[in-house]
């Protein structure tokens, strides 16, 4: 592992409770321009490419191939796709410069929520013996988790509206975000979850381009390099699981460099407030630790590419000179089952 | 902007899934109103029973009974059921550790309201009248105050020994899990406006600004160039067919005699061939190259079919690069 390999752009969709007149495709092809216009690279220029979504959410089958006509893939380019978050991609993607097979790689993700009903959708990821016959949705697995920690003191209501409130206001600042400022806490959605506990359900995409090297210093005037990334998975058993923490999390972090040295700013993939509370704990992330600053996936939670877009925000505020060192968080599955962490730098200032 | 055009789809499949040894006694047991657990080597019984130890992914066979009353471990109350959970009236899901194991079971749990739920509350097996040898076996938990309890209570230690899968007769090998997710399928700018103008009777296609290739049906990007195509042209109604193949499979709800004609067709200025189905010619004298144009149906919104225009067939070279 001694390439270093950067995110050098990154480019995200306005994220809205619907997009129902763009096709997906429409809907993703202006941030990849975005995203490769921000590095001045075309197609043609892009080693390898790798993207993340599910068929599921929109109920169509193969639907990242018609996705890939919007990055123009003749003659024909290095690609791969995963049916995860574009997190997952990135990993892919990062391990494929690491070989020295491509200097340069496009990660995109997107999600279309609104052609069909999210909760009832992601219960088909379960176990299909013993759980998904259940039809358990996913607020009501997050509320389990959430009255677990509440059980054991970890956190209560106000705490949990509390998450709830500085995300929406710091997400003020984030053009991009679908729930911003002041938005009610709302009634019980699956006690002790209310609606202001959840992730607004929308569509969105997002895209980073990563490069190695001396490459990524011609592209970004000042690279986020991938100081490590590493994912780990819990046991699928909800009932084996202790669901007031994440060792799955913390595993990740380890392996990824991520205790070595304290982070300025974390940005967590908890689509729900409760598991903020679980992340913070498992990450060892003091008060001095700017989380959230984008507003998080409470703000904008586009299925498949709201992990991604954890990273890409963390790199953008290293682009910008607003953090020298960040961890992003990934989660995938029900009450965060996988977990993604990766540790981004900037150069010394 | 024109209207969205939206239409349902239904998505629905009966999976069939074969199951494991520790899976199989699981869920026989169940409709025989026996849960069973499988013991890791250290001695932690897993209920619902697994075929790996989670921590060791050592394969364990080791199967016991455990009581049908345990302790909640974690709830949240479900005031609005949807379609397909286990109660239509409002509940509490669940996690409840069976007396006898050391992992918890997800499952609805009815109770009056919230109020009467809590971490720790005694809860039993409400078994389902007709069980399959399904997780569903298990109707949902209900509480189980000892005292109102007509027979005698779990002791809840130890746990009885092994009854395995193969006492019970006709096990069950597999589940039948069915599932259906309901969609509003809107197909974007593009397709939407090729698809009014249909219903016209144009044929609209997009050009792509840089290579100039006018695709029909569009879809919003030239995918050799990765660019929206966002200029119209209208294309047809004559085409070409570039190739075809007869189709002697009698498609279910489809009133169409077989042998019939299925062909790609070049619309007279389009760079992308569509498809249709080839009539007013006997299905034999179908051949590349021909001429052919829509017949349209009264008040429907694409051709039903094309049939020959009488024109003299194509030359190859004309149309050899969309095939």
């Amino acid at each position: 592992m001694n390439r270093e390999i950067a995110v050098v752009a990154f480019a995200q969709t306005d994220h809205r409770r619907t997009s129902e007149e763009l096709s997906e495709v429409e809907m993703l092809m202006p941030v990849l321009h975005d995203v490769l216009g921000r590095t001045g690279l075309k197609t043609a220029d892009i080693g390898f490419t790798c993207s993340g979504s599910s068929d599921y959410l929109a109920g169509r089958a193969f639907s990242f191939t018609l996705a890939l006509d919007g990055v123009g893939a003749w003659p024909p380019i290095s690609e791969s796709h995963v049916e995860m978050d574009g997190a997952w991609a990135l990993y892919e993607a990062w391990t494929k410069l690491l070989t020295g097979d491509a200097d340069t790689a496009l990660v995109y993700s997107y999600g279309k929520s609104s052609p069909g009903p999210l909760r009832d959708v992601l219960t088909r990821q379960l176990d299909p013996y013993y759980v998904a016959p259940l039809w358990p949705d996913s607020v009501a697995l997050a509320a389990l988790q959430a009255q677990a920690l509440i059980d054991a003191g970890d956190t209560d209501e106000p705490a949990l509206a509390a998450v709830a409130a500085r995300s929406r206001a710091d997400a003020a600042a984030n053009s991009h975000a679908q729930l911003r400022g002041s938005v009610p806490h709302g009634e019980y959605v699956v006690r002790p979850l209310r609606t202001g506990d959840c992730p607004p359900i929308g569509d969105g995409a997002a895209a980073v381009i990563l490069a190695a090297g001396q490459r990524a210093r011609e592209l970004c005037a000042r690279p986020a390099w991938i100081r490590g990334v590493d994912h780990r998975i819990e046991a699928h058993s909800l009932g084996v699981r202790d669901l007031t923490d994440s060792p799955s999390t913390r595993l990740a972090a380890e392996r990824a460099g991520a205790f070595e040295r304290p982070v300025d700013t974390a940005e967590l993939h908890a689509p729900f407030t409760s598991q903020e509370v679980v992340l913070r704990k498992a990450l060892k992330l003091g008060d001095g630790v700017r989380v959230n600053p984008s507003g998080g996936a409470l703000a904008a939670n586009p299925v498949m590419a709201a992990g991604l877009i954890r990273i890409g925000e963390a790199a953008a505020r290293i682009h910008r000179g607003e953090s020298d060192r960040a961890l992003a968080h990934a989660t995938s599955g029900p009450c965060l089952q996988q977990n993604l962490v990766a540790v981004l730098e900037g150069d010394p200032r | 902007m024109p209207e969205v055009l939206k239409a349902p789809l239904v998505v629905e499949f009966p999976f069939t899934r074969s199951l494991g040894p520790v899976q199989s006694a699981f869920l026989t047991g169940l409709r025989e109103r026996v849960v069973l657990g499988v013991r890791t080597r250290n001695g932690r019984t897993l209920v619902p029973p697994v075929e790996y130890d989670p921590v060791t992914a050592e394969e364990i066979r080791d199967l016991v009974e455990v009581a049908p009353t345990g302790t909640v471990t974690t709830w949240a109350w479900n005031h609005a059921p949807r379609r397909d959970q286990p109660l239509d009236t409002p509940f509490a899901w669940a996690l409840v550790r069976l007396d006898g194991a050391d992992t918890a079971l997800l499952h609805a749990l009815d109770a009056p309201g919230p109020d009467a739920v809590h971490t720790g509350m005694r809860v039993r097996v409400r078994w389902a009248e007709e069980r399959t040898g399904a997780i569903t076996d298990i109707a949902c938990f209900e509480p189980y105050d000892s005292g109102s309890y007509d027979s005698e209570p779990y002791d809840g230690d130890p746990a009885e020994p092994a009854r395995q899968a193969a006492e019970f007769e006709n096990p069950i090998t597999g589940i039948v899990a069915p599932a259906r997710l309901d969609y509003t399928y809107s197909p974007g700018r593009a397709q939407s406006a090729y698809i009014n103008a249909l219903a016209d009777h144009r044929n609209v296609g997009e050009c792509c600004p840089s290579c100039r290739k006018v695709y029909v049906p569009p879809r919003g990007a030239c995918p050799t160039c990765g660019v929206a195509t966002l200029e119209q042209v209208e294309v047809g109604p004559r085409g070409t067919v570039t190739t075809f193949c007869i189709v002697n499979l009698k498609a279910k709800n489809l009133d169409i005699e077989v042998p019939y004609v299925y062909a790609h067709i070049a619309l007279d200025g389009a760079d992308l061939a569509l498809h249709g189905r080839i009539g007013g010619i006997p299905y034999d004298q179908v051949r590349m190259g021909l001429r052919v144009e829509p017949v349209w149906t009264e008040g429907a919104r694409y051709p039903d079919h094309y049939r020959p225009t009488g024109e003299p067939d194509a030359d190859y070279d004309t149309y050899r690069e969309l095939l």
